[in-house]
């Protein structure tokens, strides 16, 4: 039987598991919408803006591990997508984004509401396909999902001209696709892991610093072996957060310009550093020169342009990192002493470790008259629930909740970490929520960021989406007025937001429950009801308002050049 | 460091901008780059001529070799290499120095493509730095105008280099 494009594309969705996708109608997906309009086994959700869309496909890719799919229309629909795409590709998210285009015959004649998103979203993407023949597109499907979710995960956009939509062919779904330019490394070279055990057997002071690629794999559970098994601390990326458990005693935190003093340390008196699923980001690294300054590197990374990128490496191992692991315990298990012999041999360094934590531990100065918001990160943590999502916005409220909220499992942080965007943090709530109507799911932001995206409260409420909105209300633009209070004489050039806004009366206009907490008593309240009451709820903190992120490297300085908390 | 490094691709549309788009974005040098299909249609070989120390080069290749539309990368060692460019050249050609540019295309095995009263246009090909001394030595008689194709690369040997 033929079908036309618009059904052969939603049969493909189908055929490729996915439940919910995210999408705004247009002209030039009109088509589409209206096979959808009949089509009940996809749930499709409507956000306000585009760039929330994707966010929320994004979000939900992040929480559930599956590729996250977004819709929009041709010209302003598909340019409003761009940084919802550039956000995931920066941080490796398996994604398909499907864009109308206007008819073939009209393609480059700027024609109404179009625009090259082929040629725009070049640099952002893993791939893009622009469909020119309806008799492609199955299998262009076929292949965009699999380049999303395959090798280092990344997103890929499907260009649909209208035409292609209404054009009729056969249906046939590939069951694999062949492409002859991508074939990702999985299996790492059992040679190189040999020796990269051996070396790190060898170590006397050893540290891994483990990126978001561990939680991409799917690899926590044999990073938390592997480490125990070598008795080796653990230090980890915004992205890495929740891929090894904060509440273990070798787990050293956050690493780079926010991270802890201890992990700072570690890294910069290590002397074999393995480096898993990371890519050595100017925030973690801060000055390149004295980086890990006296320490062999080991690197794995499924993606080998991430390898010797920033620094140079010992020992590179290719490959998918959760191969790479099971390997490396099976060597480990082989060649090496029991794991009891290792953590002995490691019990200086980790007692060295321990004198730096003793000396500078993550701390704030707690406050009986104003609420600070490191303490709020601290309540929401007590009052949630174990296996709780928290999405966040980008900036103060983020590196807070990255450095006090102590996630103990992969998949519960959903964070902007390689682009910094803020807004999305709602919006991947938004999502993650939509994959887990059962679970709870808060976003934490700041008072800026939420005005970036705050249009999605319609979309929560529309759709029942039970997230909890946490704000913490500084009334300024924080990560930028502690950088001009810091390197800027404290010349608050349009940092501060000025106009006061009424969030409680807000979330209620859109239907949502508004709470506020301006006491540190009633922040536990706040919480408890918040999380307590049915719906979307959003809560507002009016925090110490010139509260500074520490530790913190200055921008360019080495890791050990920190200012610290007093 | 100069390398000569050629790129089998997909011969479809939209790929020569991946490769461009890529060189731009991250900062990479391209000297010259020329392009075509090979002898099997669906392919089309690059070859591009950049600069850069050990880990540029290193990232370059990886880059290109990420790529979905790249399926091969082969960065040229030169003693392993046969490279080839071809220019057109157009010369003043009055009274005296007419004959000394056909000297110098004589010597170079230039071709004299097209001729007027004040000018010959030459055709040379070979290996870069013979075109460029032929250049050259043209430059002070009055070079008018160059064209340039930019260096094709073929390994040595008898092993060829396909898809």
């Amino acid at each position: 039987m033929k079908l036309n494009g618009a059904r052969i594309l939603l049969e493909c969705l189908k055929r490729e598991g996915v439940d919910t996708i995210f999408g705004y109608p247009g002209g030039t997906v009109i088509n589409l919408y209206d096979e959808l309009f009949s089509f009940k086994e996809i749930r499709h959700i409507l956000p306000r803006h585009e760039q929330a869309g994707v966010h929320a496909a994004d979000g939900y890719a992040r929480a559930t591990g599956k590729v996250g799919v977004a819709i929009a229309t041709s010209g302003p629909g598909a340019t409003n997508t761009i940084t919802g795409i550039a956000t995931a590709y920066m941080d490796s998210i398996p994604m398909v984004i499907i864009t109308g285009q206007v008819p073939t015959a009209l393609i480059g004649n700027d024609a109404f509401q179009e625009a090259d998103i082929i040629g725009i979203t070049r640099p952002c993407t893993k791939h893009n396909f622009l469909v020119k023949d309806v008799k492609d597109l199955a299998t262009i499907m076929k292949k965009a999902f699999y380049i999303a979710r395959t090798g280092r995960p990344g997103p890929v956009v499907v260009d649909l001209p209208k035409d292609v939509q209404i054009a009729q062919t056969e249906f046939h779904y590939p069951e694999s696709v062949e492409i002859r330019g991508y074939k990702p490394t999985v299996e790492g070279h059992p040679k190189q892991i040999e020796k990269a055990v051996g070396m790190i057997m060898q170590a006397k002071k050893p540290v891994i610093y483990v990126g978001g690629g561990v939680i991409l794999a799917n690899a926590a559970a044999e990073l938390v072996a592997v480490a125990k098994r070598l008795g080796i601390p653990v230090t980890t990326t915004l992205m890495g957060l929740g891929a090894y458990p904060e509440n273990d005693p070798n787990a050293l935190g956050l690493l780079g310009m926010h991270g802890t003093y201890y992990a700072n340390m570690a890294v910069s008196h290590c002397d074999v550093l393995i480096a898993i699923g990371a890519r050595f980001d100017d925030r973690v690294t801060g000055k390149i020169a004295s980086f890990a300054p006296h320490a062999k590197i080991v690197h794995v990374d499924v993606d080998p342009t991430s390898i010797k990128k920033n620094v140079r490496v010992d020992l590179p191992i290719v490959g998918d990192v959760r191969d790479v692991l099971v390997k490396m315990l099976k060597v480990a298990d082989e060649i090496g002493p029991d794991a009891k012999a290792c953590q002995a041999a490691l019990a200086p360094w980790i007692a060295e470790i321990d004198e730096w934590k003793k000396k500078h531990p993550m701390t704030y100065k707690q406050s009986a008259s104003v609420i600070k918001p490191q303490y709020v990160i601290q309540r929401l943590r007590a009052l949630s629930d174990p296996d709780a999502i928290v999405a966040t916005d980008v900036g103060q409220h983020q590196m807070w909740t990255a450095q006090f909220f102590g996630f103990t499992a992969p998949r519960t942080l959903l964070s902007s970490g390689g682009l910094g965007t803020m807004g999305f943090g709602l919006p991947a709530a938004m999502g993650a929520q939509a994959g887990f109507p059962e679970r709870q799911v808060m976003v934490v932001c700041g008072d800026g960021g939420f005005q970036m995206n705050m249009q999605e409260l319609a979309t929560i409420v529309q759709n029942r989406l039970n997230v909890k909105i946490v704000i913490l209300n500084n009334n300024f633009l924080g990560m930028v007025r502690q950088w001009q209070e810091l390197f800027f004489d404290k010349r608050y050039s349009s940092t501060c937001m000025e106009l006061p806004i009424d969030f409680i009366k807000l979330a209620e206009a859109f239907g949502a429950t508004g709470l506020q907490a301006t006491k540190v008593e009633e922040v536990d309240e706040v919480i408890k009801k918040g999380f307590a009451t049915d719906g979307p709820v959003l809560m507002e903190f009016k925090v110490a308002r010139e509260e500074k992120v520490l530790p913190m490297v200055p921008a360019g300085a080495s890791l050990t050049e920190m200012v610290l908390a007093s | 460091m100069r390398h000569t490094i050629a790129v089998l691709v997909e011969n479809e549309f939209g790929v020569l901008s991946r490769v461009v788009g890529l060189f731009s974005g991250r900062g990479f040098n391209i000297d010259s780059l020329t392009v075509a299909p090979t002898n099997d249609e669906a392919l089309s070989r690059i070859t591009l001529v950049t600069r850069g120390d050990e880990q540029i080069i290193e990232q370059i290749t990886k880059q290109l070799n990420k790529l979905i539309d790249v399926i091969k990368v082969i960065d040229f060692e030169p003693e392993n290499a046969i490279e080839r460019e071809m220019v057109l050249v157009k010369v003043s050609a009055e009274d005296q120095s007419r004959a000394e540019v056909l000297r110098i295309a004589d010597i170079f095995r230039a071709k004299v493509i097209d001729v007027t009263p004040k000018s010959y246009t030459l055709e040379a090909t070979g290996a870069p730095a013979k075109v460029s001394a032929m250049v050259e030595l043209l430059r002070p008689l009055g070079l008018k105008e160059l064209v340039s194709t930019g260096p094709v690369v073929i390994g040595r040997g008898a092993k060829a280099w396909k898809g």
